[in-house]
């Protein structure tokens, strides 16, 4: 990573790491964000106190979401890109076309300006990949010790462009339910970096937008009740989030859901069930059966581990929603939301 | 993966569940020992597949389960000093003390962190010379080994800013507990193969003389179980009672010399309180006087003085100890589900994922949501 070191435009000689003054709204923030994040996210012109952008006509769809995560840097991504790929599926999650994010900084004093500067060209990098602009931003500095070097909040603006209604209550009995590939890497990859485990190969996040993917399935015509990234909480909170908001009954079957075998054997190292474990390029499409094979190939285009993992199969009792799973010995459970955090167990 | 995916597979399961239904011709009762049994059980359905008669009572291995509140009373003050990290193994953190848990001690300011493996507070203790690093030492057999490796190498390194406070305790003694009860319904035990791995077998086929009672060393995954299970009902029916080892691929009948002499080496057998049960002889570790310096009750005593060190009983409808005994299951409890659930459990079994309250909360309540 020593490139962004060569073009870092701040002078490192002179401030090699950020200070209170940085978010003072003096001479110095003015240079961070002239030299900084003004060049990077390439700007629309004026700097004011807003962006004024022109929208097409018709639904948007507004969403936030805060990133707080350490390490900052883990194989296959970053707090940056994070920032980006969480509110940009978000959007693609109510089938929107994301456009525009904004991008507030939370920095620590003392954070290494070469950290920051890196971290701004991966939102750059992959707000490009995502196909959207950063066009907004804040920046604020809180004291040494108060602070864990970077939080980022973005908000990402997108627009609706079919006359689908894609929320959890459209979710019917007999849905199909598709999942874009396999579970439990971004998760595991964190807890492998925090734990020092070493395993043969890295295992990388599965971090990545889901916006194009959304986008082509709308555009194939294939009808869509429902999609939910696996976020926190992984598939298994997921599921029981909608089923509790549609009312329904959800079976599964565990053999047609990929996890890969590294994560797998992780995970029982470490003793958490994959059900559960974070993801950030995931997630689940709630289809028609008649769709089903046709959005299925889509999916497997472009991840040959997407599969069809369960459906719904009726409506619940007190709207409670209930989400089982054919184990992979023929037997069946529930798989219930978590109480809290996943604790690793004894032994 | 290699010795999961085999012990996973619906048709050795499915095989071994029909040759149960086979040779069984009256009821049965058998005692899972550990807690990462009964969690493979409830996760798997594995009763589900067996046939009416034989039934399943959930066993004393949970070490969340049976630590008793009084030394998690003493975790969270000594969590609670400034001057310490305290270092815990995940599913120690929510267990309710008397007031509140370590979670809560967490949230208003202790340090406390955790770890897979004691030898993680030495690290800490190498890197943090000014701070006094305390792990709480809880497990069976399984897990002792690696807290008196802790302890001998804090020795050879003299570690002054490194204690324990110690929690171990020991399945055999449960075991006798549970059978010389008068209530004792359990015809036959799958003894835990983790434990054995360590200890080996021996124990255990004095045990089996004594009472007449089949015990398996048992493995985990779902077809381990269900061979256990065979392998038991085969002796009961064929009125045989022995200690047999069905965990072969980990189990041998000595165990593991090198971890039982480090273990001789650092600890002494105590009796031990055990939470919902009471005290039980000879069924604890505590360190012996040569490592007594690494005793966090000596080295704290000071900010100890005020904690109760005797069984603390709460008065709560919790019936968590016959539970353990196997006198009762999770949905005889009249708190069950309502006002005890995993969010606000009123008694341990409810909180770590091995507990059989919790095993039953997350797999098994269905039925008001059909």
């Amino acid at each position: 990573m020593t490139d962004f070191n060569l073009s870092c435009p701040i002078p490192l000689e002179q401030y090699p790491h950020v200070l209170l003054a940085h978010g003072g709204g003096g001479r110095l923030m003015h240079q961070l964000i002239n030299r900084l994040f003004a060049p990077t996210f390439q700007s629309l012109g004026v700097q004011h106190d807003s962006t004024v952008l022109n929208l097409p006509t018709g639904k948007i769809a507004i969403t936030t979401d805060s990133y707080v995560i350490h390490p900052l840097f883990f194989p296959g991504g970053d707090i940056g890109s994070l920032a980006v790929y969480g509110t940009v599926n978000d959007l693609a999650m109510s089938g929107a076309r994301p456009l525009y994010l904004s991008a507030g900084f939370i920095l620590e004093e003392g954070l290494p300006m070469e950290t920051l500067w890196r971290v701004v060209q991966s939102m750059q990098k992959a707000a490009e990949s995502a196909g959207v602009r950063i066009v907004t931003g804040d920046t604020k500095v809180v004291d040494r010790g108060k602070g864990d070097g970077i939080f980022i909040n973005t908000t990402g603006i997108g627009i609706i462009e079919h006359e689908q209604l894609i929320v959890p209550t459209a979710v019917e009995p007999g849905d199909i339910i598709i999942l874009n590939g396999d579970i439990g890497r971004h998760g595991i990859a964190i807890m492998a970096v925090r734990e020092g485990l070493e395993f043969e190969t890295t295992i990388e996040s599965d971090s990545a937008p889901c916006n194009s993917l959304v986008l082509e399935l709308l555009a194939q015509g294939i009808e869509i009740h429902c999609l939910r990234d696996l976020t926190r909480g992984g598939l298994a909170s997921a599921l029981n989030e909608i089923a509790i908001a549609a009312g329904v009954t959800i079976s599964l079957k565990e053999t047609r859901i990929s996890v890969r075998e590294d994560v797998g054997g992780a995970c029982e190292i470490l003793g958490f069930d994959p059900l559960y474990v974070a993801n950030e390029g995931r997630f689940i499409a709630f289809v028609p059966e008649v769709k089903a094979d046709q959005a299925l190939k889509i999916m497997q285009s472009r991840d040959r581990d997407s599969g069809i993992i369960g459906r719904v199969t009726g409506k619940s009792r007190k709207s409670l929603g209930l989400v089982t799973m054919e184990s992979k010995i023929g037997t069946t459970r529930i798989i219930d939301m978590l109480s809290g955090e996943q604790l690793p167990r004894i032994c | 993966m290699k010795f999961i995916c085999e012990y996973r597979d619906e048709k050795i399961a499915k095989k071994y569940a029909s040759a149960i239904a086979d040779i069984t011709t009256q009821a049965w009762t058998i005692m899972e020992i550990c807690g990462g049994q009964t969690h493979s059980i409830v996760k798997y359905g594995i009763d589900e597949l067996l046939p009416a008669g034989i039934t399943l009572i959930h066993g004393p291995g949970c070490p969340v389960c049976v630590t008793a509140i009084a030394l998690i009373d003493r975790a969270i003050v000594l969590a609670s000093q400034p001057n310490v990290i305290f270092c815990s193994f995940g599913d120690m953190l929510r267990v309710p003390g008397t007031e509140r848990d370590l979670l809560s001690a967490k949230a208003a300011g202790a340090d406390v962190r955790i770890v897979y493996s004691p030898l993680d507070c030495l690290k800490l203790a190498r890197t943090h010379c000014d701070r006094q690093i305390v792990f709480f030492a809880v497990g069976f057999e399984t897990t002792a080994p690696a807290t008196a490796m802790a302890v001998y190498q804090a020795q050879q390194e003299q570690l002054d800013n490194f204690s324990i406070l110690v929690a171990h305790v020991l399945v055999p003694p449960a075991m006798e507990a549970i059978l010389a009860s008068p209530n004792c319904c359990v015809r036959g035990f799958l003894a835990a193969g983790h434990v054995c791995t360590v200890m080996g077998n021996r124990e255990y086929e004095a045990i089996s003389k004594k009472y007449s009672v089949p015990i398996i060393v048992t493995g985990f995954e779902p077809v381990d179980i269900l061979q256990g299970i065979y392998m038991c009902i085969q002796q009961l029916e064929s009125g045989r009672a022995e200690c047999e080892n069905q965990y072969t691929r980990s189990v041998r009948r000595e165990g593991n010399q090198t971890a039982q002499q480090l273990i001789q080496e650092i600890f002494t057998v105590i009796p031990r309180q055990w939470r919902g049960i009471g005290e039980i002889a000879e069924s604890g570790w505590d360190l012996r006087q040569k490592y007594a310096n690494f005793d966090a009750n000596k080295r704290f005593q000071q900010q100890l003085n005020s904690v109760a060190c005797d069984n603390i009983c709460l008065q709560t409808e919790c019936i968590s100890g016959k539970i353990m005994q196997g006198i009762k299951k999770p949905h005889d409890c009249s708190a069950f589900g309502t006002r005890c659930t995993p969010e606000h459990p009123l008694g341990a079994p409810m909180v770590s994922s091995e507990g059989a309250c919790a095993a039953y909360y997350r797999y098994r309540q269905s039925n008001d949501r059909l």
